[in-house]
């Protein structure tokens, strides 16, 4: 009945070889067909020549399924991707989707793209023009703040990153006060530079800012507020005072409700009816409140979750050492708490930072709103795809690596074994 | 004894004084800005009233799954802009869900290639801001797709184009008979449900639910085709030449791009946050609980089906109510291209044209406010529901 026998230690030897075989035949054909357009199964009609590399690699798959054979190497690529006939075809499946897609990808991003020249016409290849993204670059990181000026941005950034990093070796009596400098006195020395109007600076209207020194302006500052903003909430929300209680709540619950881009419409729209008349509030201003409250209100929830999971035990014995309620807060339990819940606060971070593009809603215009303006100007016109891989991958990798942050500082302050 | 009552010994006085600061500290700020809003108005010679709903709009919408046209009123552009937020909310979270979960099992499957894979999707989809991949589905990808008259064709019924994608129309006749007949089955299959528990925990008795319960959701409906008078035939779009270069297909139902683009984008990033509520779900249920049913002799499709998934779902479900939440108000993004939302509609153009902030913007974030508060009282009286009952 068994016309070839089920693959197993006997047959190894025979077995082994020709499955690799197959595999690698199925995978060399799939390799030619992406890579150099070559069909190596032609004289094959052309429905078969389509799938077999699927059974070829189906059946050395099968043929290479031998439990515990004792061969280091065989046994892992078993165990990890060849499991059963199911999991074979799915590797099959993932493999051949992979090598199909990298040629297309490589083309549109290296060999067929242009990286020399300085206008749209210079862009002959079918791949991307990055010539756009050069040509670009200034506005995409410093939107229409004026050229002469940028200095001060790179400045106020460079002073930043050096702080952090100053910060990173001194000891931890110097650290204590460099970041209460970074908290409580950089940011205003930082955006006074950036805007000027007094010690010989120019003025810069806030308008004029723009790009991704902008999304790091915004979210920076949203940061630094809606974290103590959020803590109190959370604060006020477990309060045993029911006027301070429901107005917590309220107040949540009211932000969190509704999306960002009604707050921001209502801070453009809507707010300035509430102001006596006359009144002017910058508009980045106005959109920093907006965001920094939204964000907030999320923060207090994840803040929120933390003080809830405190045993009772911590807050008895703290007012058992006669500490009143904000020494107790500030001492015991707001550090346990904050601690519980980092991976909740790096995520609120996260999507305030994704949040920032939301901006153009009032017309300002940081990294993405400045793509939006490149890619409409008429003689940079469908260069869309470049810019918002552009972006996307700008985005990702400040994304990426604070999750990655946040992931590290949880693991370091575990004081769980 | 008033020198008692009033000191700053006195536990309640001690309470009272910072309740009364805030909230004399919130009255204080309402008060101005309600003052200064009535003062403003008043000299723009606005009345604030909701008197304009029922005024005649006179703007278009591209998009309307009800009848409308500029004769009709602001309340009626509301509705459509509701609606289309609506529709757009209940697409996104019907492929979330799908490519959601689908992505959340490979995430645990013992594939390390589909493994590495469903997580790399997570990681890449779930760090690139939301409105970015709104815009590089419609302005890059959708943009890229061809005109009309070389569109790409799904067996010649169907069209995707870069004016949107063309589908057959349903065209029902007797629908309401249909629609009676599916609510029939519905309610049969309730008590056949209930009818089976109450066999199988009186009398252990086992009657398959399951198989009787799809019978009659395909039978009774089928029973209206045959004998009711229920027909349904389709629309196909037919490319239409309109000038010399100009064409576009006449029949069928066209999906605008906006909707495909926004649905794409709020699909594909609330579908990595549920990913991994399935992945934690899944991985909450301890290793034990399906020892225990296998000791029991449960085979392999029970215990997923009677161990390992109610208890998943209670771990898995709440988060993901409020990933739907989220992308619910995340459609609110559909104002960034377009697409004719609530906020658009609405905040956007019915603000522009009245210039009632104050009205319009509360209706707005009022109708929003609703949503998220009823689904949170939803939540948690499925919350107490599903709690485990600890005796």
């Amino acid at each position: 009945m068994n016309l070839i026998a089920k693959p197993s230690k006997e047959n190894i030897k025979t077995y082994v070889p020709t499955g690799l075989f197959l595999v690698s035949l199925s995978l060399l054909d799939v390799f030619a067909n992406a890579f150099f357009n070559l069909n190596l199964m032609e004289f094959l009609p052309s429905q078969l020549s389509y799938f077999l590399p699927l059974i070829l690699g189906f059946i050395g798959f099968y043929l290479i399924r031998i439990e515990f054979s004792g061969v280091r190497y065989l046994d892992i690529l078993n165990k990890n991707i060849n499991s059963n006939n199911f999991n074979a075809l799915l590797t099959l499946f993932t493999i051949f989707i992979i090598i199909k897609s990298i040629p297309p990808m490589l083309d549109w991003f290296i060999l067929e793209a242009n990286f020399v020249g300085n206008s749209k016409d210079d862009c002959t290849g079918d791949g991307a023009c990055w010539v756009f993204i050069k040509v670009w670059f200034n506005r995409f990181m410093y939107g229409l703040y004026p050229d002469a000026e940028q200095w001060r941005i790179n400045t106020a950034f460079l002073i930043l990153f050096a702080i952090v990093g100053i910060s990173f070796f001194a000891s931890e009596k110097l650290k204590k006060y460099f970041i209460l400098f970074l908290i409580f006195v950089f940011p205003f020395l930082g955006i006074k530079l950036i805007s000027g109007g007094s010690f010989g600076l120019e003025y810069v209207e806030s308008a004029a800012w723009g790009g991704l020194s902008l999304t790091f302006i915004i979210s920076a500052f949203a940061i630094l507020f809606c974290f103590p903003i959020g803590v109190i909430l959370a604060l006020g929300r477990r309060s045993s005072l029911p006027a301070i209680k429901y107005i917590s709540i309220g107040f949540i619950e009211l932000w969190r409700g509704v999306p960002l881009i009604t707050v921001l419409f209502m801070s453009a729209v809507m707010f300035p009816m509430f102001l006596p008349d006359g009144t002017f509030i910058d508009k980045l201003i106005r959109v920093l409140i907006a965001i920094t409250l939204f964000e907030a209100a999320y923060m207090a929830e994840v803040v929120r979750g933390g003080l809830q999971a405190l045993p009772k035990g911590q807050y008895e014995a703290a007012k058992s050492l006669g500490m009143g309620y904000w020494r107790m807060n500030a001492l015991i339990i707001l550090p346990q708490a904050l601690k519980l819940v980092i991976p909740g606060i790096a995520n609120t971070l996260l999507a305030l930072v994704k949040d920032t593009p939301l901006i153009f809603v009032v017309g300002l215009m940081e990294l993405a709103g400045m793509i939006g303006l490149a890619k409409t100007n008429p003689k940079w016109l469908g260069m869309a795809m470049e810019g918002y891989v552009f972006a996307g991958l700008v985005f990702w990798v400040i994304c990426y690596a604070m999750s990655r942050y946040s992931q590290n500082l949880e693991k370091k302050l575990s004081t769980e074994r | 004894m008033i020198f008692k009552k009033f000191s700053i010994e006195n536990k309640k006085a001690r309470d009272l004084i910072p309740q009364a600061i805030t909230v004399l500290a919130l009255l204080s700020v309402i008060i101005y800005f309600a003052t200064n809003a009535q003062i403003n108005m008043g000299n723009r010679g606005i009345s604030f009233g909701f008197g304009f709903l029922n005024q005649e709009a006179s703007f278009d919408i591209t998009f309307s799954m009800i009848e409308y046209d500029g004769s009709h009123s602001y309340g009626r552009a509301f509705l459509v802009g509701l609606l289309n937020t609506i529709l757009v909310s209940a697409i996104g979270i019907f492929f979330a869900t799908i490519t959601g979960v689908i992505v959340g099992i490979s995430r645990l499957s013992d594939n390390y290639l589909i493994a590495k894979v469903a997580e790399w999707y997570v990681e890449i989809f779930r760090n690139i801001p939301l409105i970015l991949q709104i815009f590089f589905w419609y302005f890059a990808a959708l943009r890229a797709l061809p005109l009309p008259e070389n569109g790409i064709s799904f067996y010649d019924i169907s069209f995707l184009t870069i004016k949107g994608w063309y589908i057959p129309k349903f065209i029902w006749t007797n629908f309401n008979i249909f629609l009676l007949s599916i609510i029939a089955a519905v309610i049969a299959i309730y008590f056949i449900n209930s009818y089976a528990t109450k066999q199988r925990e009186q009398f252990g008795k086992q009657i398959p639910a399951t198989i009787i319960s799809l019978a009659t959701l395909i039978l009774i409906p089928l029973i209206t085709f045959l004998f009711l008078g229920v027909s349904l035939t389709f629309e196909y779009p037919v490319l239409k030449q309109l000038s010399p270069t100009v064409f576009t297909y006449a029949g069928g139902v066209s999906i605008i791009p906006e909707l495909i683009a926004l649905a794409l984008a709020l699909s594909m990033y609330t579908a990595t946050f549920i990913a991994e509520n399935v992945r934690a779900g899944i991985l909450g249920v301890g290793k034990g609980q399906k020892e225990a049913a296998a000791s029991i002799g449960l085979n392999k499709n029970q215990i997923l089906k009677l161990v390992v998934m109610p208890q998943a779902l209670r771990i898995i479900i709440p988060p993901t109510t409020n990933q739907y939440l989220n992308l619910t108000k995340n459609s609110s993004l559909a104002a960034a291209i377009a697409y004719p939302d609530i906020v658009l509609v609405f905040a956007g153009t019915a603000l522009m044209q009245t210039g009632r902030a104050i009205e319009i913007i509360s209706i707005t974030m009022l109708t929003y406010l609703t949503l998220s508060i009823s689904i949170s009282i939803f939540m948690n009286w499925y919350n107490k529901k599903m709690a485990i009952k600890e005796k």
